[in-house]
Parts: structure tokens; sequence; C-alpha cells
């Protein structure tokens, strides 16, 4: 067995505490694991790519183009911009809350509709899954734990190997002691909103 | 935070986390660095344990000292450790090139982290021909697991040979995690040393020069003994297809092309030539996969033609493989027509959907933005060239500054500026960073001076190395591993060296850094502006930021954008015919009012 999985987003999304923990629930139920983060300049406001792949016989830090088996996106352009990562039959975890590049902020440049985004990444793949993580989030009680919703989202996925309750159990070990209730509910909300679609 | 220093079984580690774990398993006592992605995490460790562990870490004020340093040590019996990004070893190369000419009494390492693709970086530089070029002996990790593990390895070569070695990352080995298992920490080394006088070794005065370098060649021969018979150097598989490969490309050799043999090469310099030569004998023919250049594949076709092999290369002389750019996965799909490689899947389409693009940029409220902002205005129309330098104000490349027209490295923007000078009639404004200024900014500066240059040096003081990831520099004091120091102050460095124009601003302050910069262009001379302001993020992170918002007061805004074009802050939001402030981002720096011509926005409490 080997899965691999594509996470995606902003500097500052919290794109990597969301592959240490997948990767740390990977190396718990006994996988070989392989993953490549961004540091340095690449983490200033730019988007942001975190590489993991788990199973028998893994070597590579890198995945090959189009062999992701999950892209897990925080954010609605760079959903747009990974599409190459992973395949038609690629799961895509979508977030649909926005974080405006400089340049769109300042005027210079328009960020897409959302629904339009959307429609592209349906164009071309069967499993897309949108999710409002942070609404989600500040339902559950601060926005901050949007992270906790989309891993949470993660653990739904039909054809993820790793357990709902490990992934959520080392979540909890990740997160500041005060903050564990509401990651642990932001988690089950992300879970749930996953499991209806 | 994984505690390096435990007797954990095992953990989910950073190849640069699990570099560190190595200095412990390998009893290293001293070590050193100037901080450059992507070796900057293990500096960031060091600062935090290094103390608990018994070693002694610096963040010396450029590669070339921590070389120095680390090479003292090691000379008097200590094990040391000296790391640095790519670049960094042009600066250091000065002593290593003599260096391994005296030789080292205890195990000394020179960490290069090599950046293919150069993701945090200017060149794509292959810092393998260091090793040849000093004469020393080299080891490349391809993963974390082997990062750790080599680094004791590469001691015992190091003290067998009496040379320093050079241990040669990439991004991929430095920023990879996976599962490392942890060994013994090593205690029984030494932390103190003693040097013991011996002219001949240390005092490389041409007489004894010579006479190094015939000891260094003998060395050498023992070297390559040691590298045949290293378990560094490995065959894996059989069959008459072969694949020599190391560092990180081993990895995409191993997982997606089948039925081949692999010599996998740990220990690459010397390589091991019997070795490569058996290799290759009755192969019906060779590939060399390497990242960078034909560092591997240039010898193996030595070897070939010292052994009378007439075995066929394939590799990046004859085109089949990239000189250019990291290596991945997909990489190996050139190797199609050779060997059996992996189905590649079919990936979605490229979208072909207008997306904006998202490039690294300035923090909200970066200080860089306002000093950037000023110097635009104050140049107005004036023919200028902006030398810029390395950390984050290289990103004042971005519209709507556009303030960086001229980066090659470390203080270059600086020197340049004296050449920019001379030799055009455009007044040369140099940015460069506080810690760039400790590290190679004052030498510059003193041979504009000494020449007349007239220059303007705007030196980014924001009170931290920003873009590694906010490591102490002289200009800040140093506070960890039980030692306390003072700040060196720029400004005073700079009087003292006898520039007569000389003024501290308040990058926030927009409106006074433009007369303070339009009186420094017009100065006659060696302008420096120090602005000084620490950067944000370090305040955030230190939790020293005071909480602060901007607020647009709408009935009075004229829909001007002057802030919007000026600084252009990531904070500030327009919103059709408005300008709105995002409170999630902003942190109430108040360039935006600064620069109000309506006085329009307000900072809250």
């Amino acid at each position: 067995m080997k899965y691999s999985v594509q996470i995606v987003g902003v500097g500052g999304q919290g794109v990597l505490l969301a592959s240490m923990v997948l990767g740390t629930a990977a190396m718990r139920a006994g996988y070989d694991v392989m993953m490549s983060e961004v540091h340095g300049m690449a983490q200033r406001g730019g988007s942001v790519r975190s590489t993991l792949r788990f199973g028998d016989d893994v070597y590579s830090p890198l995945e090959a183009t189009g062999a992701a088996d999950l892209i897990m996106s925080f954010e609605p352009v760079e959903t747009v911009r990974a599409l190459p990562l992973g395949n038609r039959k690629s799961a895509v975890i979508m977030n649909l809350d926005p974080v405006l590049p400089g340049n769109v902020a300042a005027g210079f440049e328009t960020y897409p509709e959302i629904g339009d985004l959307i429609k592209e990444v349906k164009k071309e793949n069967d499993n897309v899954i949108t999710i409002e993580a942070t609404r989600i989030a500040i339902e559950a009680g601060k926005a901050v734990a949007a992270n906790a919703v989309m891993i949470g989202a993660v653990a739904a996925v039909k054809s993820f190997p790793l357990d709902r309750e490990l992934l959520k159990e080392v979540l909890l070990e990740k997160v500041p002691p005060k903050a564990k209730d509401l990651n642990a509910k932001a988690f089950d909300m992300g879970y749930d909103a996953m499991s209806k679609q | 935070m994984v505690d390096l220093l435990s007797d954990s079984k095992q953990e989910l580690l950073l190849g640069n986390e699990a570099i560190t774990r190595g200095l412990f398993e390998a009893g290293v006592k001293f070590a050193s660095t100037y901080p450059g992605t992507p070796s900057s995490e293990v500096g960031n460790l060091l600062e935090e344990i290094a103390d608990k562990a018994g070693m002694y870490f610096e963040f010396s004020s450029n590669e070339k000292t921590a070389m120095e340093v680390s090479a003292a040590a090691a000379s008097s019996g200590v094990r040391s450790f000296v790391f640095m990004k790519h670049v960094g070893l042009n600066v250091a190369a000065d002593p290593l090139m003599t260096l391994t000419y005296a030789g080292v009494r205890a195990g000394m390492l020179v960490m290069s982290a090599d950046d293919p693709s150069a993701h945090s970086s200017q060149n794509e530089q292959d810092n393998r021909y260091y090793a040849t070029l000093a004469l020393m002996p080299m080891v490349e990790p391809s993963n974390p697991q082997e990062a750790k593990d080599f680094i004791k390895e590469a001691y015992e070569i190091s003290e067998k040979l009496g040379l320093p070695l050079l241990y040669r990352t990439t991004t991929r080995v430095n920023h990879a995690r996976s599962v490392v298992k942890f060994g013994p920490l090593k205690t029984d080394t030494p932390a103190l040393g003693h040097f013991e006088k011996d002219d001949p070794h240390f005092v490389n005065i041409p007489a004894f020069a010579v006479q190094n370098r015939v000891r260094l060649l003998e060395k050498n021969k023992l070297a390559l003994q040691l590298s045949e018979e290293s378990p560094l150097n490995r065959i894996e598989g059989s069959g008459n297809i072969g694949i020599i490969t190391s560092g990180v490309a081993y990895c995409y050799v191993k997982e997606f092309v089948s039925d081949v043999s692999i010599l996998k090469l740990g220990f690459t310099n010397p390589v091991p030539e019997k070795k490569i030569a058996d290799f290759i004998r009755g192969k019906r023919f060779v590939i060399v996969a390497e990242e960078l250049e034909p560092y591997l594949e240039d010898q193996v076709l030595r070897i070939c033609a010292q052994n009378q092999l007439n075995v066929r290369v394939y590799g990046k002389r004859d085109g089949t493989l990239p000189r250019e750019w990291e290596y991945s996965p997909d990489t190996m799909q050139r190797l199609r027509v050779l060997v059996k490689v992996k189905e590649p899947a079919v990936p979605m389409n490229k979208t072909q959907m207008q997306l904006p693009g998202r490039p690294p940029s300035l923090c909200a409220g970066c200080p860089h933005r306002g000093i950037y902002a000023a110097t635009k205005k104050a140049v107005g129309k004036t023919p200028v060239v902006y030398c810029s330098d390395i950390g984050c104000y290289t990103l004042g490349v971005q519209p709507p500054f556009r303030t960086a027209d001229f980066i090659i490295c470390m203080g270059g923007g600086a020197g340049a500026a004296g050449g920019f000078a001379q030799a055009t009639d455009q007044k040369p404004i140099a940015f460069i960073g506080d810690s760039t200024f400790f590290h190679a900014g004052v030498q510059p500066l003193t041979s504009a001076l000494f020449n007349h240059h007239n220059i303007v040096m705007v030196i980014l003081d924001n009170r931290t190395t920003a873009m590694t990831g906010h490591q102490p520099n002289p200009g800040t004091g140093r506070h960890f591993g039980g030692i306390d120091t003072d700040a060196v102050d720029i400004e005073g460095v700079v009087k003292g060296l006898g520039v007569q124009f000389v003024r501290t601003v308040d990058p926030y302050d927009v409106t006074d850094c433009v007369k303070v910069m339009k009186d420094a262009i017009d100065f006659d001379g060696v302008a420096v502006v120090i602005s000084k302001c620490p950067c944000p993020l370090l305040l955030k992170k230190e939790k020293r930021l005071e909480k602060k918002v901007c607020v647009v007061n709408q009935d009075d805004c004229i829909s001007c954008f002057t802030c919007v074009r000026m600084i252009a802050c990531p904070a500030l939001i327009k919103k059709g015919e408005k300008v709105e402030v995002d409170p999630n981002q902003c942190i109430g720096c108040g360039m935006c009012r600064n620069v109000c011509p309506k006085k329009c926005i307000e900072v809250r409490e």
C-alpha cells in the first residue's frame, strides 16, 4: 500500500501543522513516511505546499505529477492551481475561504468568483468535496480551529487509510492544552460536514 | 517540538532536526554558523539546546568567521561542526582551502546545504566541487535517517584522515521529513581542548605550505582507500543495467525505477574508483543519476577510460538527464527508453483560468515598506540604481516598489554601488539588512569612503535576521547559551568609520523618511541612512507586539488610494471605490495613516 497527500494553501494557514498531524499518525500506524516541506522565502505570504507519502517501501519525498491520492487544499485559488498534482480519481478537499493575494487586495488583480473556481475543479475531478472550514470553526468556537476542521474532513475521505481516532489523538497532542476542546469539536464537525456530502 | 536529547526510539524528524540529533550522537562539542536556508533550522535548534548538551554554539558574523572558529576548535582537539547554505561556502572558501593543508586534530564537518531549484537562493551552484578543489573527503546523505547516521560515520572518516569533511546536503534532504530511529548519545568527547603549537602544520608560510600539500595528497590516497571500503557506498539489486546515484536522486531511482542494479554512493570524494570500475564491468550500459552538475558522471567517464571499459554512460553529458533544477519522480520518466520506470499518472489539466499570482511578499506592517515608499518618493525622477541584497528586503523587487535592480550576493549591493557611482551617471542607493551589514556590509562601506564614492547606503535595521527565521546578530546582542553580550551599535560603527552623513529614521514615519532620503541623495560622498524598526513577525513570535489596528474613516476618505499605491500593505484592501483594513492582518503600525493626505486613517488601541 502507498498513499500520497498534497497539502496546499497559503503561508500561515496551517499547512505545516496539518502535514505534521497526518505524518505522525501515519508513523504511529506503522508505515514508512516521507514528507517534504517548504521553508524560508516561500513562506512570506506565498503559495505553500507540503507533500506527504506513506505506506510500504516509501523512499521519495516528492510525488509524481498527477499521482496524489488526495489533494487537501486550504484555499480555493490554490486548489485550482494544484489540480495537475492529482488526477481525475484523486480525492479533493477544497476549503472555500479565500485568502486574498497582495495584488488582489491592492486592486491590481481580481479574485475569481468562488463558484467559478468550484466549477473549474469539478470539470476535472469527480470526487471534489467543498468545505467552509472557517465558518465551521467559528461555529465550533474560534476561526483558528479551521485547521482541525480540515483534518477532520480528511478523516472522512473514503479511501483514506488512517483511522479517525488516531488522527484526532495526534491532533490533540499537537495543539496547546487550552485549545484541546475547541480542536476536538472542530475536528468532529469537519468529519461530519464531509460525511454528509 | 521534539526533544532531540531524549532517548526516544524514533521520531518524525525534519532532515535538519535529524542532523542536529546526529551531532549529539557524534559527541560534537562546538558548532558555528551564519544562518542560510536550507540549513537555518539547525542553528535555531542549537540556539535552544546546545548548552544543555554541553556543546558551545554560536551564530558568527559571517560564514568565513564561522569556519575559522570551528577550525580552531577542531585544531585544538574538540569535535566541531560548521554549517551554512551553499553560497555561504563561497564566503568561507578562503579559510577552507588552506585549512585542509593544515589539517585538524579532532573531527570537523563542514555542512554545505545546497539548493537545487533555488527555492530560497540566488543560484544553484553544486558545492561538491569544493571537495575536489579543497582536496577534502565528502559525504552525501539521501534522506533524514542517513542525514543523522552519516554524521557519526563522517566524524570517524574526518579523524582517520585528520581533515575537515564536506557534509553535503540539498533542500530535499534538509527539508524532507521522515521516521528517524535514534541511536545512543556520545558523551566521551572533550568540550575543552588544548592547542599544541606545531608550526609546520598550522603556519602555512610558503616553505611549510608546499610540504603540507604533499601531505594532503597522501591523505587523499588514504581517503580513496576508505571510500573503497566504506559501507556508505553500496550496491543494491542486480542485473546488467547499472545506475550510479547519490543524494536525494537515489530516492527517486529506488522508488520509480525497477529491474536495475544501483550503486548508491554516500562517500563521494574521493569516489571509490575500483568499486565503480567493478560495478560497470560487464554491464550493458550505465546511467548516472545526480542533481545539478555531472560531478559523478565525469568521474565515471574518466574511470571507464582508465580501465578501458567500453560501456555506454547515460547522464547529463548526452542530454538524457537535465542539468538544471532539482530532480523529482517526474525526472525519472526521461529514463523510460532505457529502463523500466513506473507508469506516470494522467494529471488533471492545468487550468486556463486567469488566477491571481501569489508571490512571496513583504508582510503587513513590514517596516521595509515604509522606507521603500519614502525612497521612491524622494528619488522622483532622479536616475538611480537600486542595489539590493540578500534578505527579506529582496522582496522589494516587486511592484509597487521595484527597489531592487541589482542583486548578486550578501554585501554585493553595497559593493556594486561604488562601481555604479564611478561608471554611470546614476545615483546608486544600496539597501542592506542589519545582519547583512555585519556579514559583508562594513567592508564595501569602508571602500566607498576610501574612494569617495557618491552612494547612499540604507541599512534596514529590523533588529533580527528575519528571512531565515529570526536569528540574533551582532546588532541585537547575544542572549542564549549562558552568554549575554551588548548589541553592537550600527550608528556607532558607521560614524566610527568616518561617514559624515548618518541619519537614523523610523520607517513608519514615511513623511520624515522622504525628507531624510532627499538629503542623503543630494549629499556629496557616502551617506548612510539607518531605518530602524523591529520586524513585526519577531515581535509577534516574542509576544511583544502591542495589539493595534488601523481603521479608515470612510466619510473623509477621498478614494485617492495614495495608501494602497505607496505602501501596498496586504492589510489594505481596495473594495470598489473604498479602502478597507483587514483587521486580521493589520498590526496598527500607522504607515498608511502617515501617507494619507486627508489623515482619515485612525490607529486604534
